[in-house]
């Protein structure tokens, strides 16, 4: 049996308007959405001429396309370097702050100010410390003695773009592992301490067990938002009107589907995504079943 | 003796690492703030304090862009998508968690399976019917998909409703009390700290998303956003530091000093996202 009320007469009436918004969202944001995307990755369509049927054409034509191989080698590169990066950094900020110092509640908003920073506006300072003849950056490393680089040249592109993006999450990360860090019994700590425990046992054996719920929640959202990271790629990597010296597949997406309108072909590369990020979701709920400590 | 020494020097390594990585995070704010009021001709100093400071380049950007349309534009879709997250999460949300009513688990399960669906897959169908529905080129479609609930809000809204005691409703719904009266008077008024924090999450999605206003207002600078604007700006006006700094400060300086005298529900929103999900 459910708890809760039931409604009384006319009041169901009142119960499908409160429910009627999510309904639609449910029937045409969402599954609606999936299933015409389904249905247009199947044609050729310009928006301008009718569409054409053309099966799973558009598929095959990924296969072979190797600007969307590029942009898919971008996106896994990407994800796979930016990942591991934003969760140690963020837990090790986390881990510092956890510790019983001063000045925490400053830490915090210092590193939580990129996250509410629109990516735009912060992605155009980089550009200009990243900039090749005048930026910051390499006034302090040609300060140092050092050769300047070119930070957005097609080879370094990539990890100029991956540091800025993590330097944008770490504040998420650190408030999420903040809080599970707070959820240890201190008596853990207490116990372990008498028995003549060292930081680095109590990190190893209590600490980090204690928090893989976190850090399973933490890949998860961190590889679902690398999947899909676009403003910072955009403002960094954007040449000309719209091609990018590292596009990725959000970008691809963005570029077939809404500068060359090329609706079929972006649709499909939108459930190459869809999958991908589904499966690597799947994948991570096996391993959590092994790796993930529950109390 | 020899504990509290090594406490000691522990503490003061946190400190310094707090320190310096604190640096890292302030440091490119600090370098915006900095270029803006520089000289045009001294961009290319590397002195940290401007030497003259001006304010010729904020005077210059209103010639540039109309930035106070754009800054307008901005506010009134975000205002509009957390209004309209803020009234049907809660109307869904509510549902969820007080009212008895048959396919409920299983709605409930369909809502949070959409979390699975990225955002890429349905932009492209959206544009066709927006685009059909001669809504491209508007702001309708920036803020229109907000007022249709959404798994993430409601889902944050139905975990606090249900930490609300039901007898609350029970004793209001022997006294004759209606459903909508119990929604209106008993849960919402109790979960204010969630509703600020969708609140929180809706507005800053909207004021700083670029993709969506990018696909549907790329050019018109009358109808357009903040972030389209710089954009633009960014392509016009490439090289030209200490303007595009200004820009950059004037987008973000709302939202920083909200998040300076609110940061309280900025980041217990996020920890509340985190740990309920």
């Amino acid at each position: 049996m459910q708890a809760g009320l039931k409604p009384l007469g006319r009041e169901k009436w009142w119960v499908l308007l409160l429910l009627l918004p999510t309904l639609v969202g449910l029937a045409f944001g969402a599954f609606g959405s999936v299933l015409a995307t389904v249905g247009l990755s199947l044609f050729k369509w310009d928006l301008l001429t009718p569409p054409q049927f053309i099966g799973i054409q558009n598929f095959t034509d990924l296969a072979t396309d190797t600007s969307f191989h590029e942009a898919l080698s971008n996106t896994v590169r990407f994800s796979f370097t930016y990942v591991p990066l934003v969760i140690v950094s963020s837990l090790s900020v986390a881990l510092l702050l956890n510790r019983k110092i001063h000045f925490v509640s400053f830490f915090r908003v210092v590193y939580f100010l990129p996250v509410v920073s629109s990516a735009v506006s912060v992605g155009l300072v980089w550009l200009w410390i990243y900039s090749r003849d005048t930026g910051l950056l390499n006034y302090i490393i040609v300060g140092l003695g050092g050769e300047p680089v070119r930070w957005l040249s097609e080879q370094n592109a990539l990890f100029a773009v991956i540091i800025v993006n993590v330097w944008g999450a770490v504040g998420e990360g650190m408030i999420i592992f903040l809080a599970g860090l707070q959820g240890i019994p201190k008596d853990y700590y207490e116990a372990a301490q008498v028995d003549g425990a060292t930081e680095w046992h109590l990190f190893r054996h209590i600490t980090l067990p204690l928090i893989t719920p976190s850090i399973f929640f933490q890949t998860i959202i961190s590889t679902i938002n690398a999947f899909q990271a676009f403003e910072y790629i955009y403002i960094l990597t954007r040449r000309g009107s719209s091609s990018s010296s590292v596009p990725t597949l959000v970008y691809s997406i963005y570029r077939d589907g809404f500068n060359f309108f090329r609706m079929g072909s972006a649709s499909a590369q939108a459930l190459v995504l869809a999958a991908i990020i589904f499966i690597l979701t799947l994948v991570y709920f096996r391993l959590q079943r092994r790796l993930v400590f529950y109390e | 003796m020899t504990i509290s020494n090594r406490k000691f020097t522990l503490d003061i390594i946190t400190y310094a690492a707090l320190i310096l990585g604190g640096l890292v995070m302030v440091g490119p704010f600090l370098w915006m703030i900095s270029t803006a009021f520089k000289l045009p001709a001294d961009q290319f100093t590397r002195t940290f304090i401007p030497n003259p400071a001006t304010t010729e380049n904020f005077e210059q950007l209103w010639t540039i862009l109309p930035f106070g349309t754009l800054m307008w534009n901005s506010f009134k879709v975000a205002s509009l998508t957390t209004i309209g997250q803020l009234l049907t999460c809660s109307m869904g949300a509510f549902v969820f968690a007080v009212v008895r009513f048959r396919f409920r688990e299983v709605l409930f399960i369909a809502l949070l399976g959409t979390l699975m669906i990225p955002y890429q897959v349905t932009i492209i169908p959206n544009f066709v019917i927006y685009k059909a529905l001669g809504l491209y080129g508007t702001q309708v479609p920036l803020w229109l998909p907000a007022f249709m609930g959404g798994a993430f809000g409601t889902f944050l809204i139905r975990q606090y409703f249900l930490t609300i005691p039901l007898d609350l409703a029970e004793a209001a719904r022997v006294d004759g009390a209606s459903l909508i009266r119990i929604f209106w008077s008993i849960y919402l008024p109790l979960a204010k700290p969630a509703l600020a924090a969708l609140a929180v999450f809706s507005f800053l999605g909207s004021w700083n998303n670029l993709l969506t206003p990018l696909i549907y207002l790329p050019s018109d600078l009358q109808q357009t956003t903040l972030p389209v604007g710089l954009s633009l700006m960014q392509q016009q006006y490439s090289g030209k530091w200490t303007i595009m700094m200004a820009g950059s400060l004037i987008s973000i300086a709302p939202i920083i000093v909200v998040f300076f005298f609110a940061q309280r529900f900025f980041i217990e929103g996020i920890a509340l996202s985190g740990v309920k999900k």
